[in-house]
């Protein structure tokens, strides 16, 4: 938001700059040539693999097998896709990913946006050192928490209407609380960081008018937060859908995977349909694909709110 | 001033602002919380460091043998451990020395302003939404022997080059292909920090007589100190996390080893070696310590300034 702010200041600034010079309106126009040239061709490398997976998935396997994938096509179909909904049902995992996406960007955004608040807002004590306890769990590598974890959801039992296995391990209480716990530290450090830029005036009035905590949290903080809120969220869902490795460990039933998880299982034993895999690949980075479209400035605030302090 | 003492008396009776129920939402919820966290990632990371010292198969009982799965790690016992070392070294190094800088210069073109610049940007990014897994399978369409994109340009069907089998290729093709993802995500950070960068230091940089590469070198880079220390430990986190796309392609066997892939066969491996995984993890912990608290005082300087 401030990056915003300084961009459009800036504006004007290099229009002076711009004029003063009297070398710099020569050379950018040589380079800007280059500088498309350039760019296009990065850019049409990294839409290349994409665009060659598409691609892929619409041809039968024995026409590329035949031919390779830069042979002129014969037959165009989206068969691929539905083998890929009726033979493997991927509409399943679908639904597997969202049971864990879902409630776990709506838990880890309402507990960390809490917790955050406390941190920034009411000065307790030790609040310092619980913000670096946060934040550095988020940054330590899976593998070194997955073994512990392994072992204590086996032993965890749950009721069977909690979980069929009736252990914690092999259910979805596995994933969603990992992926929360592993999350909350990102989350709270960015949303303390944007509550911090925030007026006080409103919270003080507040205060005054002796609001309770929740009220300041829920009623009065919270609402100013939604653009950060939007932010994390697009990032976090996009993050939990893109899970691979929590499912991978903590759940045995294959009818239980999240799509991304799931992916493998389109690998046969001994023989691969790449073209399958293709079509797969595509399935599954399509909703991630139309997030990120439809939500870019989110996705991108989301990013550089964690790094560059909102 | 009322405002100010104000405060200063809640800062002096301490507890007494909160009302009791205050104190019962802040418990309950921030209380929560922080047992998440313990229970999710404190409380294992200690178990890591003490289960490391143990041999265990999960079910029988737990025996200590004191620092011998660190001596058969080193010892070379374990033979994919040091092939592991060395590709998540390699990982560290091409993300820093080759994708790192690709981003950072992808920016600084993008950020000097030319047309068709958001396109350019949400391209470049868009694999930063991929899953790794994703990454991983789009790769094999690429770089199979086969059918393999690489090959058809090359135009070497009779004598096929296998880029994903060959075990002195596969691990730079992976790199390629992580690359790829981690190139847009350092760009867009760097978009990001370019922009927050005070325009006037560049002007008066340029007064000095300063041109465009020194300005950058010595004026702009240096002010981007807080994005240069996140991107730095988001390269070496990331390489010491890479998983997903080895295990997409290969299960992280035949070349493809990495430390994390070894710690995940040892536990959900027929032969649950759960001491032995463990000492692997805490190796990923002591390297990636370093850097987490490389960080943690980046950030909490600027807390000071606050």
């Amino acid at each position: 938001m401030t990056a915003d702010a300084t961009a459009t200041a800036r504006r004007p600034a290099e229009a002076r700059s711009g004029q003063q010079d009297p070398a710099a309106g020569k050379r950018p126009r040589r380079g800007r040539f280059g500088v498309h040239i350039f760019l296009g061709g990065v850019s049409l490398a990294f839409l290349a693999p994409l665009l060659l997976a598409v691609y892929a998935s619409l041809r039968p396997y024995e026409e590329t097998a035949e031919h390779g994938y830069f042979s002129f096509p014969r037959k165009l179909s989206f068969d691929y896709y539905r083998q890929a909904f009726s033979d493997s049902e991927m509409s399943k995992y679908f639904v597997n990913s969202l049971i864990i996406a879902v409630p776990g960007v709506l838990i880890v955004l309402f507990l960390a946006s809490f917790a955050a608040f406390v941190l920034a807002r009411l000065r307790i004590r030790g609040g310092f050192f619980l913000l670096i306890l946060f934040t550095a769990g988020n940054l330590l590598p899976q593998q070194v928490i997955v073994t512990p974890l392994y072992v204590m959801f086996n032993r965890i039992e749950l009721p069977y209407w909690m979980s069929e296995s009736m252990t914690m391990y092999d259910s979805y209480w596995a994933v969603i609380s990992v992926n929360v716990g592993f999350q909350l530290g990102f989350c709270i450090f960015v949303l303390a960081n944007f509550m911090r830029a925030l007026p006080t005036e409103i919270l003080e009035a507040a205060v005054v008018d002796g609001a309770g905590v929740w009220t300041q949290y829920w009623r009065i903080t919270l609402p100013l937060c939604r653009p950060a809120l939007a932010a994390l969220g697009t990032l976090q869902f996009t993050w939990m859908y893109n899970d691979f490795l929590w499912a991978l460990v903590f759940i045995s039933d294959g009818d239980k995977l999240p799509v991304t998880s799931a992916l493998n299982n389109l690998r046969g034993q001994f023989f691969t349909d790449y073209n399958l895999l293709a079509a797969g690949s595509v399935l599954v980075a399509l909703p991630t694909i139309i997030v990120f479209l439809l939500l870019q400035r989110h996705f991108i605030a989301g990013l550089t709110l964690g790094s560059t302090k909102g | 001033m009322p405002l100010v003492t104000h405060a200063r008396r809640t800062r002096r009776r301490g507890p007494r602002r909160f009302t009791r129920r205050d104190l019962a939402v802040i418990g309950v919820l921030l209380g929560f919380t922080i047992l998440l966290d313990l229970f999710i990632i404190w409380g294992p990371t200690v178990a890591s460091v003490t289960l490391s010292f143990s041999s265990w198969d999960g079910l029988s009982d737990l025996s200590w043998v004191g620092g011998d799965n660190y001596d058969t790690l080193a010892g070379g016992d374990y033979p994919p451990f040091w092939p592991a070392v060395r590709n998540n070294l390699l990982w560290i190094a091409f993300l820093g020395l080759v994708a790192t800088p690709f981003g950072l210069l992808l920016a600084v073109v993008i950020d000097r302003g030319v047309r068709f610049s958001r396109f350019y940007q949400s391209t470049i990014y868009l694999p930063v939404v991929l899953s790794l897994a994703v990454v991983g399978f789009i790769a094999q369409l690429i770089f199979s022997r086969d059918q393999g994109a690489l090959n058809a340009i090359l135009g070497n069907e009779n004598n096929p080059t296998d880029w994903l089998g060959d075990r002195d290729l596969n691990i730079w093709m992976v790199l390629l292909a992580a690359g790829w993802r981690h190139t847009g995500y350092v760009m867009i950070l760097y978009l990001a920090g370019l922009k927050a960068v005070a325009p006037e230091l560049k002007e008066a940089a340029a007064i000095d007589g300063a041109n465009e590469r020194q300005t950058f070198l010595r004026v702009v880079f240096p002010t981007m100190r807080p994005v240069n220390v996140v991107v730095l430990v988001i390269t070496v986190i990331e390489a010491l996390r890479a998983f997903d796309i080895v295990y997409a392609i290969n299960k992280g066997r035949n070349g493809l080893e990495l430390l994390s892939v070894l710690v995940t066969d040892n536990i959900i491996g027929e032969a649950s070696r759960i001491g032995f995984g463990s000492a692997i993890a805490v190796v990923l912990l002591t390297v990636s310590l370093g850097f987490i608290v490389t960080y943690l005082v980046q950030e909490m300087r600027g807390e000071e300034h606050r």
